[in-house]
């Protein structure tokens, strides 16, 4: 044992030890007498009106911009009007709060549920500031600062509020900013967001929430005992909000504005979609009608308004580009062409057994052409320009139903297309027979289900994002794309399967279908659209239109696609289309500025099929 | 006669358990719940953990944790810098709220086993000298054994735990036999350090200093390294002072005047001042102080859990527990006094300075006295692992305790 610890030694240090102990804990229990006891009645006081109000900062949420770094979701300076309940004047903190909204009242215009609204958010976070206003205006606050005395508790800021230039054009794609719901803090759908936090609903704002929302601030407001603020400090926060982060867009905000303008130019009152993607997934303009303007949320929209884009009938908050789903019709006969020439089936000069002569019989029903006249003997082309139904009633059978429903199923048609915008509806397609058994008993269909999937009929339901999708990858390298927004997706992607040449065979045999009507011209130079229209029939009332089109024809570097409940027939929608795709092209190159669009759709094909809807379609009739 | 587990410190450890149990429950009583509503259960379940490994480090052979000292020790240090790694990769909070984390079990752990394994080593070391440390030079190797932690821990950073690790140097320095005014030279460039702020202040320390190492009359060379370094730190201050984080400037700045900027950063330690302040003799009553209520405490079942103490239990609450704490050290320099030999006395007294560093440092945070650092209380403060490493202390100095009983110790 070393000599420090012979027992003396040892001793001496415990009584040091003992003494040096003591000395601490009496200086301690001297700062608790002092703050405890001698100036316990300067704290009571303070505790009793404790003067910290806790306000949350919002942060300001990355810009979204579109492909050119034009802003399609920006923050301008807003104000927001907030209450301090006061406490200890007789009043309960609810009833002072409803007071003072009622006077803000006489001031100022305000909804008639505001009071209840005030004081609920009060009961949710009842240390902080209630909201009142979460965008007011200038000559609002400047009314309420005018009247501060009578307004015990009012904390009036600025912070920076969502704006979006493109108002109502961009309402589907951006979606909106709202308070985030109960519901959803209950299911912690928003990591990290509080009550009252702002978060993005519906497309891109909820898809990308997190990005772009960033983190919220902490700052404190000293009031007195009556509520009264005597000091903010939102210059100088406890905690600063860290800026969400921009991100960047594939759109081209200018042909989403002109979408939008055309749209209610033309086609006022008209409910639909349309899409407009490059060949390799990236979409550039994604608008549904009728629209909304996403600004109206930004300030809380009232729960009248609410209601009544709620019950609309014409739906005005359901985005028809991803989430309406319609038989396709027409445009859907590329696909089963698009089968039978991966199987190796069929070329383009391939003629089918029987000649078109207005209809086919299969067991003891025909299967009407939409010309009753018969088109005769055609090739795939002529098929395909003609949209002979007969053809493709004897291409499918070819296939084989089996072989049709898992090609198609392999396609991803059946699927959503996993395009980066949240609310996608999954696109419907039998994956196999199986589908039928469950839907009609083993014993209940038959082989006639191959005639109407081939054409684009029965139990196929697609959206149009899935239809575009389908063209983009005719119109590109046959790689079908999964169409994305912000970020490209990472997994593999399908092909069609289709060799180079069988990929251009497709493009000029549909550019036929509209080649002799729809082209710009311009110093010489065509631009060729190459597309198809459809109908897709309504138990409901009249037949919804649809058009899918890519252009040059050549050299595909757009495609477009739109659907119009209620059209009757894809001619309607095809100038719309053709428009659009003009005008993104004029845009790459402005020499196109001035040519004047004619769209002349093939006499036989369209216009006839608008004439007579009811044969277009191939329903199933008995002889 | 049949030895029995030390009364007295059982009693003690119970009582201090009991009270800290039942503010932790009154700590999650808020108005608006929060997590830390039902706080208290998940403690109650650590300190059974706490008394099952009390009794397995209890039943451990002092020889046997002597020689693994320098392992336990090297797996703490290596915890440690996996903390740090891990630490700076997941370095998302913002830079005001990353202290809070700490104590976290993630982050927590590491330390706690740091500090056994440096309480270990150091008394493995100091057991081992023929004579206790006497010049600068012998202290050395212990100021790298405590340094080495001290560091990797500031670096997490953490002032709060690494201050402990200091704590524990010292009062085990102390309890080797090194001379007071040694350790006092050995302190003097921290008070320099800290007294740089203030020009006149620290001319006054140096002359101090020149005077008292011309009384004690130390070695020339001895006496000229610690002015230089002394006068080193002065200047070294500004700069280090320029190498804190924003938060940690704030901290220090509120901590020598909180009243200057009340709702950022002297926020807590005016809310904890306000609540301890408005307990009064008696306090509001357990579970009815205002301040805890409305939540305006900082980390109130964790951190600042003493003033829920101040605040609802009053001076006498205050009174009480700080008794115990005092209680608690007494017995503990007596188990140490009566230690069979020496290294297990040592590992006694570290223990005594680990555990008095942290409540000296977290009580006197609640009440001013000492700047803000997230630090847990023991006994009281929720979280998982300093739990866990009070109870496996305490498993020790109950060993050392009975060892000294069965071998008829009477003290001369």
């Amino acid at each position: 044992m070393s000599s420090a610890f012979n027992p003396f030694r040892v001793r001496e240090r415990s009584a040091i030890a003992t003494w040096v102990l003591a000395v601490v804990f009496l200086l301690l229990i001297g700062a608790f007498f002092r703050a405890q006891v001698l100036s316990s009645e300067d704290f009571r006081r303070q505790s009793a009106n404790n003067r910290l109000r806790r306000l949350t900062l919002a942060s300001p949420r990355g810009i979204i911009f579109d492909r050119h770094g034009v802003p399609i979701a920006e923050n301008a300076p807003g104000y927001t009007v907030r209450l301090v309940a006061r406490t200890g004047s007789g009043q309960s903190p609810k009833d002072s709060l409803r007071a003072v909204v009622r006077r803000i009242g006489k001031l100022v215009p305000i909804s008639e549920d505001l009071e209840a609204q005030v004081v609920r958010r009060y009961e949710i976070a009842p240390f902080q500031p209630a909201l009142v206003f979460a965008n007011a205006s200038l000559e609002t606050v400047a009314v309420l600062e005018e009247h501060r005395y009578l307004l015990p508790g009012l904390v009036v800021r600025t912070e920076p509020r969502r704006s979006y230039p493109g108002g109502s054009a961009v309402a589907h794609l951006i979606g909106y900013v709202t308070e985030v719901s109960d519901d959803d803090l209950e299911k912690k759908r928003y990591p990290g967001a509080k009550a009252g936090t702002l978060v993005g609903k519906d497309g891109l704002e909820s898809r990308y929430d997190s990005i772009v929302r960033g983190l919220e601030g902490v700052s404190f407001v000293e009031v007195d005992a009556r509520g009264r603020m005597v000091r903010d400090e939102s210059q100088s926060p406890a905690l600063k909000p860290v800026a969400g982060e921009p991100i960047k867009t594939t759109i081209d905000l200018g042909l989403q504005l002109y979408t939008d303008s055309l749209w209610n130019a033309d086609y006022a009152g008209k409910r639909g979609g349309a899409i407009a993607m490059m060949p390799n997934g990236e979409v550039l303009a994604l608008y549904s009608a009728p629209t909304f303007d996403p600004n109206e949320f930004i300030s809380g929209v009232s729960p009248r308004r609410w209601g009544e884009l709620n019950t609309d009938e014409a739906r005005p908050l359901l985005n028809r580009a991803v989430r309406g789903s319609f038989p396709p019709g027409s445009p859907f006969k590329l696909v089963t062409a698009a089968v039978a020439l991966k199987r190796g089936l069929v070329d383009f000069d391939s003629h089918m057994p029987q000649s078109c002569t207005g209809g086919l019989r299969f067991g003891n029903r025909v299967f009407h052409c939409w010309k009753r006249s018969g088109h005769g003997s055609l090739d795939l082309t002529g098929a395909i320009a003609n949209s002979c139904n007969v053809y493709f009633y004897q291409l499918g059978l070819k296939i084989g139903l089996d072989n049709l429903l898992n090609e198609v199923t392999a396609m991803g048609l059946g699927r959503p297309t996993g395009i980066d915008l949240g609310s996608e509806r999954s696109s419907i397609f039998p994956p196999s027979t199986a589908y039928y058994d469950r839907q009609y008993g083993s014993r209940g269909w038959s082989n006639a289900v191959t005639l109407n999937l081939s054409i684009g009929q029965g139990e196929n339901a697609q959206t149009l994002l899935s239809q575009v999708r389908f063209y983009a990858a005719m119109a590109g390298d046959g790689v079908i794309p999964t169409p994305y927004i912000v970020k490209p997706p990472t997994d593999a992607q399908r092909s069609l399967g289709l060799s180079p040449e069988q990929l251009r065979g497709l493009r000029s045999a549909m550019q036929a279908v509209v080649d002799r009507g729809t082209a710009a011209r311009s110093g010489g130079r065509d631009i060729r659209v190459a597309g198809k229209t459809g109908t897709a029939q309504n138990p409901h009332g009249a037949d919804h239109g649809w058009f899918v089109a890519f252009a040059p024809a050549d050299d595909p570097k757009i495609v477009v696609g739109a659907i119009m409940e209620f059209a009757l027939h894809g001619t309607v929608v095809a100038p719309f289309v053709v428009k659009v795709i003009r005008r993104y092209l004029e845009s790459l190159d402005p020499s196109l500025a001035k040519v004047d669009v004619r769209i002349m759709l093939q006499p036989d094909s369209a216009t006839t099929e608008s004439d007579l809807p009811d044969d277009s379609t191939g329903q199933i009739r008995e002889p | 006669m049949r030895t029995t587990l030390d009364r007295p410190l059982l009693i003690t450890l119970f009582l201090l358990c009991g009270y800290g149990l039942a503010m932790v429950y009154s700590a999650g009583q808020t108005d608006v719940p929060s997590f830390a509503e039902r706080a208290w259960i998940r403690q109650a379940g650590w300190m059974v953990v706490a008394v099952i490994a009390a009794s397995l480090s209890f039943r451990v052979s002092f020889r046997l944790l002597e020689w693994s000292a320098p392992l336990l020790y090297g797996l703490g240090l290596v915890l440690l810098v996996v903390t740090l790694l891990v630490g700076t990769g997941a370095g998302t909070a913002a830079s005001s709220k990353s202290w809070l984390a700490i104590g976290g079990v993630r982050i927590g752990q590491p330390v706690e086993l740091a500090k056994l394994g440096t309480v270990l080593l150091l008394a493995r070391y100091l057991s081992g000298l023929r004579h206790a440390p006497a010049t600068l030079r012998d202290l050395v190797t212990p100021g790298l054994i405590a340094g080495v932690p001290f560091l990797l821990v500031l670096r997490q950073p953490d002032l709060g735990s690494a201050m402990v690790f200091i704590g524990i140097l010292f009062t085990m320095l102390f309890w080797g036999g090194v001379r007071p005014s040694l350790l006092l030279l050995l302190a003097s460039p921290m008070v320099s350090l800290l007294l740089a702020a203030n020009t006149a202040w620290w001319a006054g320390w140096i002359v101090l200093l020149t005077v008292l190492l011309l009384v004690w009359r130390t070695y020339v060379s001895e006496g000229v390294f610690i002015w230089l370094v002394n006068a080193a730190m002065g200047v070294l201050a500004i700069m280090l002072w320029d190498r804190l984080k924003p938060h940690q400037q704030q901290r220090l700045v509120s901590f020598l005047n909180p009243a200057a900027d009340p709702v950022n950063s002297g926020y807590q330690a005016i809310q904890s001042k306000v609540a301890i302040g408005s307990g009064g003799w008696f306090g509001n009553g357990w579970l009815e102080g205002p301040q805890k209520r409305l939540a305006f405490l900082p980390e109130q079942p964790t951190d600042f859990i003493f003033s829920v103490v101040g605040e609802e239990m009053g001076f006498i609450g205050v009174l009480v527990a700080l008794a115990l704490f005092f209680t608690l050290f007494l017995i503990l320099i007596r188990v140490a006094r009566r230690a069979t030999d020496t290294f297990s006395s040592l590992v006694v007294f570290g223990v005594l300075g680990m555990l008095f560093t942290h409540v000296f440092e977290n009580v006197g945070m609640t009440i001013n006295l000492m700047p803000i650092t997230g630090i847990p209380l023991p006994f009281f403060s929720y979280g998982g692992s300093f739990v866990l490493a009070c109870g496996l202390s305490m498993g020790l100095v109950f060993r050392v305790a009975w060892d000294a009983r069965s071998s008829g110790y009477v003290e001369t």
